[in-house]
Formats: C-alpha cells, sequence, structure tokens
C-alpha cells in the first residue's frame, strides 16, 4: 500500500471540496477583516458603529468611550480604533476549537481530509510549543462574552436616532438595526455554544443532578454547542456583513432604509 | 443483477498487493456478503474478520474506498459502482493477512488506563445512588463496539503512528466514560497529558465522523476531557477558584 505521493488516498469522493471551501472563506474574511481595521473611517453611520471596531474606546466618532487618539499614541504606529479591540474576538475565533479543527486541515494540511496523508512526516500537535498555547481559549472565551453585551448595547444604541431638526433622539428602526442586532445574536449565540463556555458552566462536574440551575444551563449550552459549527460560520458571515453595511452607509452608497 | 469490480488487498510473500475480483451484486448486499462471496467462488483463502454481520461486533473493520468503515454496514447500493471498490485492511494497524490487522495494541493501552474506583458506599449495605440524568451523559460512551476505526482514522495514529503517545479515541472514550461517572474518584488528568497524550489531538473530528455507534466523541469525550487537562495544567485561575471552592 506504500505510496510516493505528497498527499494520497483511495478516498474517491470530493475530499477536497471542504477544506478548499474554509480555506477560501476563512482567508477572505481575514484579508477583509484587516483591510478594514486599518481604515479607521467610516466605521460609524448615524446610530450604527461597525462591530469590528466595537467598542471604540478612542477614536473620531461620537460612540468613543475615551475621546479621540490619545496623545500617548506612538507617531510611526499606524492609529486605528479596531486594532485596539480587534485581537480579543480574533484571538476567540483562531483558539476556538471547531476553528482549530478546520484550519489546520485547511491552512496546514494536518491532515488535509479525514484518511487523506499528510505532506509532512513530523507532527506535535497541541502537545507542545506553539499550538498549546491553543489551551488559553477559555480566557478569551471571557473576554468575548464582554463584547457580546457591547455590542448588544451597540444595537439597542442602533434604534435610537438623533433627529437633524431638534437634536431629540427618537426609537426607531432601520435595516441597519436589523443587520447589529441580528450579528449581536449571532455572535451570542456562538459565543455561549462554545466548548470552553458548556465546560466551565457544568461539564467540569461530575453530579449536575445536585444543582438544577447549572444544569439547566448545561443543558442549554451542550444544545447550542451541536451546532457550533454552523454558528462559528454564521456569526463569522454577519460580522464582515455588519461591518459591510455600516461602511456602505457611512459612505454614502447605500441608504438605510427606515422601518420604523 | 451487476457484476462489479472490487480490488482487494491481499498480503504476499513480498507484502502485498491490490487484486481484482468481479462478482455479481444482487439487492440488499452489503460489502461483508461480496466479499464472502468472493471467498467463496474466487479466493478460498481470502481473510476476512467477521462475526455478528449486524454492526455490534466492532469485527469487519476495514477501508472502502479510501474510508474506514464496516463491511457490514456498508450498502453496496450506497457506493460507485461505475469504478473497482477498493477493499483494504486498516492502515493504522499491523497487517496480519489480507484484511485482517493486528488491533492488539489498543487491549494494552486500555489495560494502562486508571481502572473505576468508586466513592464511600452511600449506604451501610455497600450500595449507592446515583441519579439517572447523572449517568446519561456517560452513557453515550457505553456504546463503543470496539471497531478501533477511530483509532485507523486518526492521523496522529495512522500517519505518524504515534501508538506509544497518543492513545487514541477509542481510550478517550473509555476514560471519558470512567473520568465523568458520578460515582467515579479517581483523577486521570495527569495520566491524560502525559501517557495519553491528549495535547496530541489536533480536532479534526475524523473519529466522530467514522463511528458506526455515532458517539459523539470529539465533542462530547476528548474536548471536555482536554478542558479537565486545562482546568488543571493551563488555568491557573481555576485552579485558584478549585483550590478555595475544595472541588476535585
Amino acid at each position: 500500500m506504500g505510496h510516493a505521493a505528497l498527499i494520497h488516498t483511495y478516498r474517491k469522493d470530493l475530499w477536497w471540496v471542504r477544506p478548499l471551501l474554509v480555506f477560501i472563506a476563512l482567508s477572505s474574511f481575514v484579508v477583509y477583516a484587516t483591510w478594514a481595521a486599518f481604515q479607521g473611517e467610516y466605521y460609524a453611520a448615524g446610530p450604527y458603529l461597525s462591530p469590528f471596531y466595537s467598542p471604540e474606546l478612542f477614536g473620531n466618532s461620537p460612540h468613543s468611550w475615551f475621546g479621540p487618539k490619545p496623545m500617548w499614541w506612538p507617531a510611526p504606529l499606524p492609529f486605528s480604533p479596531a486594532l485596539l479591540i480587534l485581537w480579543a474576538p480574533g484571538g476567540f475565533r483562531f483558539t476556538c476549537y471547531y476553528y482549530r479543527g478546520a484550519y489546520y486541515k485547511s491552512f496546514w494540511a494536518d491532515p488535509p481530509a479525514c484518511a487523506v496523508s499528510e505532506p509532512r512526516k513530523t507532527y506535535r500537535g497541541e502537545n507542545s510549543f506553539p499550538l498549546i498555547l491553543q489551551n488559553v481559549h477559555r480566557y478569551f472565551l471571557y473576554l468575548a462574552v464582554i463584547f457580546v453585551f457591547i455590542l448588544l448595547y451597540d444595537a439597542w444604541k442602533a434604534m435610537w436616532f438623533t433627529d437633524a431638526l431638534t437634536g431629540e433622539k427618537t426609537f426607531g428602526i432601520g435595516v441597519g438595526t436589523l443587520v447589529l442586532t441580528t450579528n449581536a445574536v449571532l455572535l451570542g449565540i456562538y459565543t455561549f455554544s462554545c466548548h470552553s463556555f458548556r465546560h466551565l458552566v457544568g461539564g467540569f462536574k461530575d453530579k449536575l443532578s445536585e444543582t438544577p440551575v447549572r444544569k439547566k444551563v448545561y443543558h442549554c449550552a451542550s444544545c447550542l454547542n451541536r451546532r457550533h459549527m454552523n454558528w462559528a460560520w454564521f456569526s463569522l458571515f454577519s460580522v464582515a456583513f455588519a461591518d459591510i453595511y455600516v461602511r456602505l452607509v457611512s459612505m454614502g452608497i447605500w441608504t438605510d432604509l427606515r422601518i420604523l | 443483477m451487476a457484476h462489479v469490480l472490487f480490488n482487494i488487498w491481499r498480503t504476499t510473500s513480498t507484502g502485498g498487493e491490490f487484486r481484482e475480483y468481479k462478482t455479481e451484486i444482487t439487492e440488499g448486499m452489503v460489502v461483508l456478503d461480496a466479499v464472502h462471496q468472493i471467498q467463496a467462488e474466487q479466493a478460498n483463502d481470502l481473510a476476512v474478520r467477521w462475526n455478528c454481520k449486524a454492526g455490534k461486533c466492532g469485527s469487519c473493520s476495514a477501508e472502502i474506498n479510501g474510508k474506514p468503515r464496516l463491511m457490514c454496514m456498508t450498502r453496496m447500493n450506497d457506493l460507485p459502482q461505475d469504478k473497482p471498490i477498493v477493499l483494504q485492511p486498516m492502515k493504522a494497524f499491523p497487517v496480519i493477512r489480507d484484511l485482517v490487522t493486528d488491533v492488539s495494541v489498543n487491549y494494552r493501552i486500555k489495560k494502562r488506563i486508571k481502572k473505576f474506583r468508586p466513592r464511600t458506599p452511600d449506604f451501610p449495605d455497600g450500595t449507592w445512588r446515583i441519579a439517572q440524568e447523572d449517568v446519561d451523559r456517560v452513557q453515550e460512551f457505553r456504546k463503543c463496539i470496539e471497531c478501533f476505526l477511530c483509532q485507523d482514522v486518526c492521523h496522529v495514529l495512522r500517519e505518524h503512528e504515534l501508538h506509544e503517545k497518543f492513545a487514541g479515541p477509542r481510550h478517550m472514550v473509555y476514560t471519558a466514560a470512567l473520568e465523568m461517572h458520578p460515582l467515579d474518584v479517581e483523577d486521570r488528568r495527569h495520566q491524560l497529558k502525559h501517557e495519553g497524550g491528549i495535547g496530541f489531538c489536533n480536532i479534526t473530528k475524523c473519529c466522530t465522523n467514522v463511528c458506526p455507534e455515532k458517539i459523539t466523541i470529539t465533542d462530547n469525550a476528548i474536548i471536555p476531557l482536554k478542558e479537565r487537562v486545562a482546568d488543571r495544567y493551563y488555568d491557573p485561575l481555576m485552579r485558584l477558584f478549585r483550590f478555595f471552592m475544595n472541588k476535585k
């Protein structure tokens, strides 16, 4: 059964399609997110704030928490509000159990697919540096939970439109409100379907019957966890689309329709 | 009645080779039926291990068109028949003869796993009381039929042959069944990290995909065990929390 090919398999199905699609989708997202993060403009439109830029700790939009770009920011370094915060949700996705399995296959061919040979002989897995650092995932989870609540607050703020004449804020719903709310909900479901979350709320215990509330939360997390892959993709597309939407509205290319 | 071509791996004095066999397929046949037919009509010396023909004994594990599967549970009409069907032994284990492999390494690894150690009995008569909902989680793991398809598809064992460093999915499931049992008080995290080499698993979920019993090996056994190992070895905050809460 020996073979000399770099990658070899007797599989006859289209085993390479899925890793290829994952490669294209993840690469496209990383390229777009990096580009968007470095722009530093067109990330806010009226009550809408791009999720790539939320929370806007320092920046020039009305959404900024602590005012404009700080004086202490080193001049040679490019500044964008997104660069201050994107490492946290980025780290959460990078260390996510689902994405790990997916990008090990698609980017490292480790393995390219199940029962397909690998182009390398040595393997250390997550047993030693650097991949042993993936165990930091739960710390990124703690940060991701905070981000979910911030994005939900952004969705709430996206329901309050400033009247151009009186300056008063009135309740309303635009397409952007729906986009940001959907995004916050999907990111929330993705976050709470996380394997580490499931472990922390009850998975670490052997006797859940002793704590009924914990048991309910664990079962709820387990229920979401069964579709973790789906939530990972839905939320990835929604967060990219939310940024695109706010960006194009901010640039005046798209017009935000008011529903209410 | 269709005639289907098989390419079956046959061991020879110099190693092995694929040999072609053509046989007639009738409605309802599974791959094992076809192999038996070939064995009866064309190759009396073809070695194949089988027993129950019902997907419950885990004996007839092999690779069908490159995918680890049970021969008795793979229906012929689910396979493309315009090209030869490739049948070979499991790649992760040494071949004894033809389609039969030596899976004894799995029994040696299993023996090394710390045994079930129940807490002190709850009642003077030496009995315990446990809630059904607490054992529900480990019931899934007890469905394992030890077909070792998960071990075969795991690239750590299949490609890198790290049998001595990584216990593999089957033994992660076995460990999970013990470690998560509501009566068990043994701590296997040190063993999982070191002898079990749980860090070698990179979550490809191939083991889950091939399991004939549909055990969610990666999500329900391996990742929860990885998290338990992380509790002890990679999470200083959790260790502190557990220390003050005086929990296992």
